[in-house]
């Protein structure tokens, strides 16, 4: 027997005890029929040679791990991140039990969403019926300021009306016709979640500026000094948003921070569940259509969204998830410049101390090679912050990249010397970068928690940099914007690297001579 | 001790009562008349828990439920180890779904064995129009290619699969044919179908039978020579290893277990059940179906059996033993004697930690009532229960094997109800999903994941028992608990510091 009550063994160390292995080889021998484990073996090889990269990157149909999730996720994301909303979903309901694991398993924080539990009949009828009771249940029960609508493939595919349905809803009774309903068809066979992000956010801004669904007058802009801040779908929204605010008060700038989800993500345990927590108040985001300018952190975040906003005469300027210090220096200068105040000394001996790390630190980076695979903007400011270091970011992957994307990043690696050598691949999986790992290796992966599939098939250590982290935990309230969350990504990369180094490095009389005290 | 304890049978069934009451306020009198019929306190002796279930989600409530698909991909199919699980449709379903559910199974990941991959067909608009059955024989082609060793397929259906009108049956017809015969699963789970995961589980075990036992070749029978001990094991997903702390009872007692559905399965074993003497049935909820269906087919009987927590599964062990003769009653008799030492070890170290806190649960398949003798062994209270989608039938052996006359019910609970029910009755622990972990820790109330075990486990058999104690432990008794309200802030509730 195994078990012990003193020492309680978990499964990664009970099972491998001998009478589990015992009966596990008894089991796949006797009942599995198992493949010839020297035809797994030559399989295993096969799919590392140029060979299987060829037919792997010849698939037409088939999607294999994928870097990207669906509308509606984008949508739920962005709604939250204003004042006591209450993402509705009109759909099947298994979508949003999903929406909810996958934010909770991130950021390790309850995620409240409602769904219209659309079934058989509705596929056949409409969901109509669904949209008014759910609008009424959700309106008493959780006492929402606005309720955010969006919608799951299975109601795009019947065609469902949102803007009629939630007209109706209001005629009936369901929500007060003043009520702040805004919405956003958001089907899962377009684009990905950042566009159900730029989808939801353009519904909110749409809704408060353009006369609420044809209930109030459309607002007439009077320009003022606000400057409107938009992060876009970004897993470390916490740690980035309140860095951003921060920089803005050290500038004295007057800002909105739109879809700002990073108190709703980040609650005291206390006591109190607080479903609603912080977020863009109503009336600022109404206000939002006189500021002097719109920010985007992420270009492909909010490719409908920021046209929106610069017809409404906003300046717009767009960045591609700035990290390090050119694009930090770059997203400065332009806040800067638009609102006509200086950096402060702060802000510069913050700079002036990230320079002083990355040539602390610089020679144990230079000239190593990096894959990343992500959201497109994030492949782009983590890419451009490796060329900045010195480092060959290799491979860069983005399944939900475009055309316009990978032709951007490419101009990113012509402008550097450190970037000849270097690729990207838009609309490819995970399963395409395994190939790559294997004929074209690299020093280290940069990438979300399903990586470490390809860290232990391929070997590549991987550095955790992205959206779901589910394996470790916390790094989510840790900036990675501005000069200090380049000092973050920086000692992440380096704890990696010193890591390898010293897991190289560790036997005892054969290797141990260069286990360094000091690196 | 929560006051729970210290009431009456008579009071608690009143205050019980009274939050019903007071949760139904809240609602539209349509949803409230509705949702009340989810709603009881138990009375003993009665035959069930007196609510309605498997009823329609209402719209805007916040259910816990998923979907058809979850049930299928999830649950039933995705275990199985040595096939290829395509999620037909969009992105986001495989996504939100990939690896996440812990059913542990042992292979070379991505060349023979493909749990935790994710394969998608990653549907566009194009795909919508103008169908997706060219798109997925072509993926077939592509996964015959690149994945040479897969034992097989099956087409986990999205929504949009069964509203656009394509034929993935007739597809896999004739990709079986080119395949010489491959097996190729079309499933029809898309999640609109149903009212919750019930029906996923209910379509993939019919899919079982129609596209893996009715289509058995005579040269792919099983190649092993049956024995009078043989059996399978039904309805254990392997969750953290649960199947495997189970199995090694059943061996122990002397019985072959040739088939694992579906934790750690493969398709071989799924193809070789029909040679059992008996299925022993874990989850009854969601493979119910299929061993019905083995009994009336094949003759073969089935027990269900529960091996949470010491007494039920010395209780399981003699009514699985009872299907045999006198070798295997003594080699259950053996099994039992022979981790008695570490029963009482366990319970010798965490009962006196445990003893007398209350308990609320609500989780799928069959944990509302099985976990319950677990937790009285370790002299713990389940104070409250309820199916995120069980049927009558799951409320009946509830109600005349588990529950405690008092105990209240909610079927399908919505998060109103629940964070209401929790606030009024302030338990000792709340076991739940990953949706309802962080609301409940926020109102410092302590916590595990019913479903993932919390990234813990096996539970189930003896060795899992004692990581089940560890673990209810550890959530219960940490000192973060202590530590929620700022010391200058106003000192605990009364009710909080009987809670203690």
């Amino acid at each position: 027997m195994a078990q012990n009550a003193e020492h309680v063994l978990d499964h990664f160390e009970l099972f491998r005890g001998p009478e589990y292995q015992q009966m596990l080889a008894n089991k796949k021998k006797m009942f599995e029929n198992p493949r010839d484990p020297a035809e797994v073996e030559r399989i295993r090889e096969w799919t590392k040679t140029p060979e299987y990269r060829e037919k792997n990157f010849a698939r037409e149909a088939l999607t294999v791990n994928p870097a990207k999730a669906c509308q509606p996720l984008g949508a739920v994301f962005a709604s939250v991140g204003f004042e006591g909303t209450l993402p509705f979903v009109h759909g099947s309901q298994g979508c949003v039990a999903y929406y909810r694991s996958h934010l909770s398993r991130h950021f390790k924080e309850p995620s409240s969403c409602v769904s219209s539990s659309m079934t058989e009949d509705a596929a056949v009828f409409g969901g109509l019926n669904n949209m008014i009771d759910g609008l009424a249940n959700s309106y008493n029960m959780y006492k929402p300021r606005m309720i955010a609508v969006s919608t799951t493939c299975m109601a795009e595919v019947i065609g469902d009306d949102l803007n009629a349905f939630i007209k109706t809803s209001k005629e009936k009774g369901s929500v007060p016709a003043e009520f702040d309903v805004p919405f956003a068809h958001t089907p899962a066979f377009v684009g990905s979640h950042v566009t159900g992000y730029d989808n939801a956010l353009k519904g909110i801004l749409e809704h408060f500026w353009d006369g609420k669904a044809g209930t109030a007058p459309k607002l007439e802009r009077a320009p003022n000094e606000k400057i409107n801040f938009i992060g876009g779908f970004d897993g470390y929204t916490v740690g980035n948003l309140r860095e951003i605010k921060r920089i803005f008060e050290l500038m004295g700038i007057q800002y909105t921070i739109l879809a700002d989800n990073s108190d709703v993500f980040d609650t005291p345990t206390d006591g109190e569940f607080r479903m609603y927590d912080g977020g863009t108040t109503l009336e600022d985001a109404a206000n939002a259509v006189h500021a002097k300018a719109t920010i985007s952190m992420q270009q492909w975040c909010t490719e409908k969204t920021l046209p929106f906003i610069s017809d409404r005469g906003h300046e717009v300027v767009a960045f591609n998830y700035p990290v390090g210090v050119s694009a930090t220096d770059e997203f400065l200068m332009a806040l800067s410049r638009i609102s006509g105040k200086d950096i402060p000394e702060e802000l510069t001996r913050e700079r002036g101390r990230l320079v002083d790390a990355m040539a602390d630190s610089n020679a144990h980076i230079h000239g190593k090679k990096f894959a990343i695979y992500g959201d497109p903007d994030l492949c782009y400011g983590l890419a451009a912050f490796l060329l900045e270091l010195g480092a060959e970011p290799i491979h860069v992957l983005a399944t939900n990249g475009n055309k316009a994307w990978e032709e951007k990043i490419r101009a990113l690696f012509a402008g550097s010397s450190f970037g000849q050598n270097c690729h990207a691949y838009r609309g490819r999986d995970l399963w395409h970068m395994r190939s790559l790992l294997f004929t074209e290796p690299v020093d280290f992966l940069i990438g979300n928690t399903y990586g470490k599939y390809l860290e232990r098939d391929t070997g590549t250590p991987l550095i955790r940099i992205g959206f779901p982290i589910f394996d470790r935990h916390h790094h989510h309230r840790y900036p990675v914007w501005g000069y200090q969350g380049g000092m973050n990504v920086l000692v992440k990369i380096l704890d990696k690297i010193f890591e390898e180094i010293d897991k190289n490095t560790n036997i005892a009389g054969k290797t141990d001579y260069s286990f360094d005290i000091i690196r | 001790m929560s006051l729970v304890t210290t009431r009456s049978v008579a009071e608690i069934k009143a205050r019980n009562k009274k939050i019903i009451e007071e949760v139904l306020k809240v609602y539209p009198e349509k949803t409230a008349k509705r949702r009340a019929k989810h709603l009881n306190v138990h009375e003993d002796g009665k035959s069930d828990c007196g609510v309605k279930s498997n009823l329609k989600s209402i719209p805007g409530v916040m259910t816990i439920r998923g979907c058809a698909y979850a049930g299928s991909k999830g649950v039933v199919w995705g275990p199985i180890k040595d096939m290829i699980h395509i999620s037909h449709g969009p992105v986001g379903c495989g996504q939100y779904s990939w690896g996440s559910r812990r059913n542990y199974y042992v292979g070379t990941t991505g060349i023979d064995t493909f749990v935790t991959l994710q394969f998608t067909s990653d549907f566009q608009e194009k795909d919508i129009v103008f169908g997706g059955d060219k798109k997925l024989a072509k993926i077939i082609d592509e996964i015959q290619e690149l994945f040479p060793l897969n034992n097989g397929i099956t087409i986990q259906s999205e929504c949009p699969i069964g509203l656009i009108g394509d034929d993935i049956e007739a597809v896999s017809r004739v990709k079986s044919k080119e395949y010489g015969g491959k097996t190729i699963v079309p499933v029809r789970c898309e999640g609109f179908r149903g009212v919750s995961q019930s029906l996923g589980h209910h379509i993939a075990n019919d899919a079982v039978r129609d596209w893996v036992f009715d289509k058995i070749a005579p040269e792919s029978k099983s190649k092993f020579e049956s024995t009078p001990y043989d059996v399978a094991i039904i309805g254990d997903y392997n969750i953290g290893g649960d199947a495997w702390s189970s199995r090694i009872l059943l061996e122990e007692m002397g019985l072959r277990v040739i088939a694992q559905w579906s934790g750690d399965g493969s398709l071989a074993e799924l193809e070789a059940t029909p040679k059992a003497k008996l299925n022993v049935l874990h989850c009854y909820r969601s493979m119910n179906y299929i061993s019905r269906h083995m009994e009336e087919k094949f003759g073969i009987p089935w027990c269900e059996y529960n091996f949470f927590g010491p007494s039920k599964i010395a209780e399981s062990l003699r009514k699985i033993a009872d299907h045999f003769d006198d070798k295997i009653k003594e080699g259950a008799e053996r099994v039992i004697a022979k981790y008695q030492p570490l029963v009482d070890a366990v319970i010798a170290k965490y009962r006196s930690r445990l003893e007398g806190k209350t308990v609320m649960l609500f989780v799928g398949g069959l944990r509302p009532r099985h976990v319950i003798g677990a937790y009285e062994d370790l002299g713990m209270e389940v104070v409250g229960t309820g199916y995120e989608f069980g049927h009558n039938d799951d409320y009946q052996r509830t109600a005349q094997h588990y529950v405690k006359d008092g105990t209240l019910i909610y079927d399908d609970v919505t998060g109103y109800e629940f964070e209401h029910f929790v606030e009024k009755m302030q338990p000792d622990l709340v076991g739940s999903g990953i949706k309802e972990k962080y609301v409940f820790q926020k109102m410092g109330v302590p916590f595990r994941q019913m479903h993932s075990w919390d990234y813990s486990g096996p539970y189930h058999g003896y060795d899992g028992f004692a990581i089940f104690a560890r673990d209810m432990d550890i959530a219960i008794n940490s000192p973060i608990w202590r530590k929620t309200k700022a010391p200058w802030k106003d000192v605990a509730k009364p009710k909080l510091l009987a809670a203690e």
